[in-house]
């Protein structure tokens, strides 16, 4: 019971992280039908200038701030000079093109910092409090939470209560209307790819020190699984993302608690598989269509 | 209609024959590397072929495919390692193969798109955790070694392994392309342009899919057994995520209308990490190796993608498109 209730504050940090990188790839699906799947290696590039700087200065909060600096920059750079020159006229487009910048970035990195694992530090203990013997959570994980958290309620809150929000939600679902009433869709998307970007560098600062450390494929399983959060979460739902990183980080965390670690990446898949054939729209899709 | 069809016939006939006698004199004069080089573009050139029937013809993508390409080298070398003979153990290799491919097919005709990519792209993450789960049989990280037979005597290792290739790669292209050309070839073509109308005509869209996933995964298998009878050995570490992008590239750089650009691709997969090595050969900077011809292949797709989507098989001046 001990180790039941420990996997599953360690499946809540996972999912915590998963969520906030699943919701970093819903954010550019709702705006351009497009699945980054440059996410992870974009996310891992944003890490390694963030964790050199750390290094350089010994500061790890002028680390951290770069790297979600760099992860702005490099998604709009990304949309602005790549993207937006995406053929849509097939779906197969974009995917392939993200594909080239994973290649791109992950031979870069490579070729800067070698492909050997590098020590990425936690800014807190990752010891766990223990309540009556119990081990709960780390100071690493109450982090992990309070950031995701923040991230969650700012997003919400820029899309729903802010005017920029209101144009970027209008150049998502009709473009055309809303460049008749003025917005300007270019700027909204660049806008959009540069949030998302920032959330996966986060999302990439808080999972890399759980991880073996910094290397360039280090992001490969972690997109996977957030995708596959994303999916459970329906794609197309920003809190059915959240609720998806959470299903997947305590399937994920039970799973190598109990059949061992290397099991984790088949038990997603599995999971992958069950979603997109059962309910390819995602869990949650079901019951708002009884709603109606 | 009768001259139609009996032209190109005869026409893959000669091309089928040029092949063997190009690959024959080219064994037999070249260099070992370089044979072995011919060789590694054959064992490619199954799976690019297989690929881009897939992709370019039925408009699916797949990103699990060097998974396929481990499956067929992992039941290849297992089957060569228990003493059965060699067409035993490519038989079995490209069945399992396509076992395979089947069940992952059946998933893929009910996906569309992101959906089927981020499917493979899992497929292709969970090569390694496979092996490590059930490391009684895969070894692990370690891998397998492939106990071949000796070759046929006056035959070096290189020709040996540059013909089984080759041989593989022709029986290839040539079912291949008698499949496409056919009924077949325009049904996977209607489902890849229209689904609806497609399932109008009565083409039924989910089998011709699954179809089309089973056929390339068959290539798939065979192109991994030729890896693991090249490299004699298999392990994890041989078919990483970064394998299966590659052929996505391949098929993508190489041109996804037709069967030539199959060959194009496999081609740029053998040469391009040679060019980046003979590139960087002068140059001390061991992080260069491997990395290099990596974002060269990324730089050259995403070029490809804006500038040319066509692919080197259909260079053209590129139409743009006023939204």
């Amino acid at each position: 019971m001990d180790r039941f209730v420990y996997l599953t504050f360690d499946g809540l940090s996972r999912g915590a992280v998963f969520a906030a990188f699943a919701l970093a790839l819903v954010l550019i699906w709702r705006a351009t039908r497009i699945v980054n799947f440059a996410q992870g290696a974009m996310a891992v590039a944003t890490a390694y200038a963030g964790f050199s700087v750390s290094s350089a200065t010994g500061s790890y909060w002028l680390g951290f701030a770069v790297a979600i600096v760099t992860g702005l920059a490099l998604g709009a750079v990304t949309e602005r000079v790549v993207m937006r020159f995406v053929d849509h006229s097939s779906h197969l487009n974009g995917v392939v093109v993200a594909l080239g910048l994973v290649l791109v970035i992950q031979g870069g990195l490579g070729m800067i910092y070698g492909n050997e694992y590098r020590p990425a530090a936690a800014p807190f203990s990752r010891d766990a409090f223990t309540v009556g013997g119990v081990a709960l959570l780390s100071r690493f994980d109450l982090f992990v939470f309070a950031a995701v958290g923040a991230v969650c309620v700012l997003l919400a809150l820029l899309f729903t209560r802010t005017a920029v929000g209101l144009r970027m939600r209008a150049a998502a679902f009709a473009p055309d209307v809303a460049r008749l009433l003025g917005v300007h869709v270019g700027g909204m998307l660049t806008l959009g790819w540069a949030l998302a970007a920032g959330v996966g560098s986060l999302a990439g600062m808080l999972v890399l020190p759980t991880e073996l450390g910094l290397h360039p494929n280090a992001m490969d399983v972690v997109f996977v699984s957030a995708f596959t959060a994303a999916v459970v979460g329906g794609l197309d739902s920003a809190p059915g993302s959240v609720a998806g990183g959470l299903v997947v980080g305590l399937i994920v965390s039970y799973v190598s608690g109990y059949l061992g670690a290397t099991v984790a990446p088949i038990a997603v898949l599995v999971l992958l598989v069950v979603v997109l054939l059962g309910r390819p729209g995602g869990l949650f899709s079901r019951g708002k269509a009884r709603t109606v | 209609m009768a001259l139609r069809l009996t032209k190109p016939r005869r026409v893959t006939g000669v091309w089928a024959l040029a092949g063997v006698t190009l690959i024959l004199v080219l064994t037999l004069t070249l260099p070992p590397f370089r044979t072995y080089q011919l060789a590694t573009v054959g064992a490619y050139l199954c799976v690019t072929a297989g690929l881009t029937v897939l992709t370019g013809l039925n408009g699916q993508l797949s990103l699990g495919h060097g998974a396929l390409m481990a499956t067929g080298a992992y039941t290849f070398a297992l089957c060569c390692n228990a003493g059965w003979p060699l067409t035993l153990a490519f038989a079995a290799a490209v069945l399992l193969t396509t076992a395979a491919g089947a069940v992952i097919g059946l998933a893929a005709a009910r996906l569309r798109g992101p959906y089927l990519a981020g499917l493979t792209l899992a497929v292709a993450v969970v090569v390694p955790a496979i092996t490590s789960t059930f490391d009684g049989t895969f070894n692990s990280d370690q891998g397998l070694p492939v106990a071949l037979e000796p070759p046929p005597a006056t035959v070096t290792v290189e020709q040996w392994q540059a013909w089984l290739a080759w041989g593989g790669a022709l029986i290839t292209m040539l079912l291949l392309t008698l499949v496409i050309r056919g009924r077949f070839g325009r049904e996977l073509r209607a489902v890849r342009d229209d689904e609806t109308a497609a399932r109008l005509a009565g083409v039924s869209v989910a089998r011709t899919q699954v179809l089309a996933f089973v056929i390339s995964a068959a290539c798939a298998g065979l192109g991994g057994a030729l890896f693991a009878v090249l490299s004699q050995s298999v392990s994890p570490g041989a078919f990483p995520l970064s394998l299966s992008l590659f052929l996505v590239m391949a098929v993508v750089i190489g041109g996804l209308g037709r069967l030539a650009g199959a060959v194009w691709g496999a081609v740029l997969l053998v040469a391009l990490p040679a060019l980046a090595h003979s590139v960087t050969d002068g140059i001390e900077v061991q992080r260069l190796e491997g990395n290099l011809p990596l974002a060269l292949f990324g730089l050259t797709l995403v070029a490809v993608m804006l500038a040319a989507p066509g692919g080197i098989a259909a260079i053209r001046i590129p139409r743009r498109r006023k939204a």
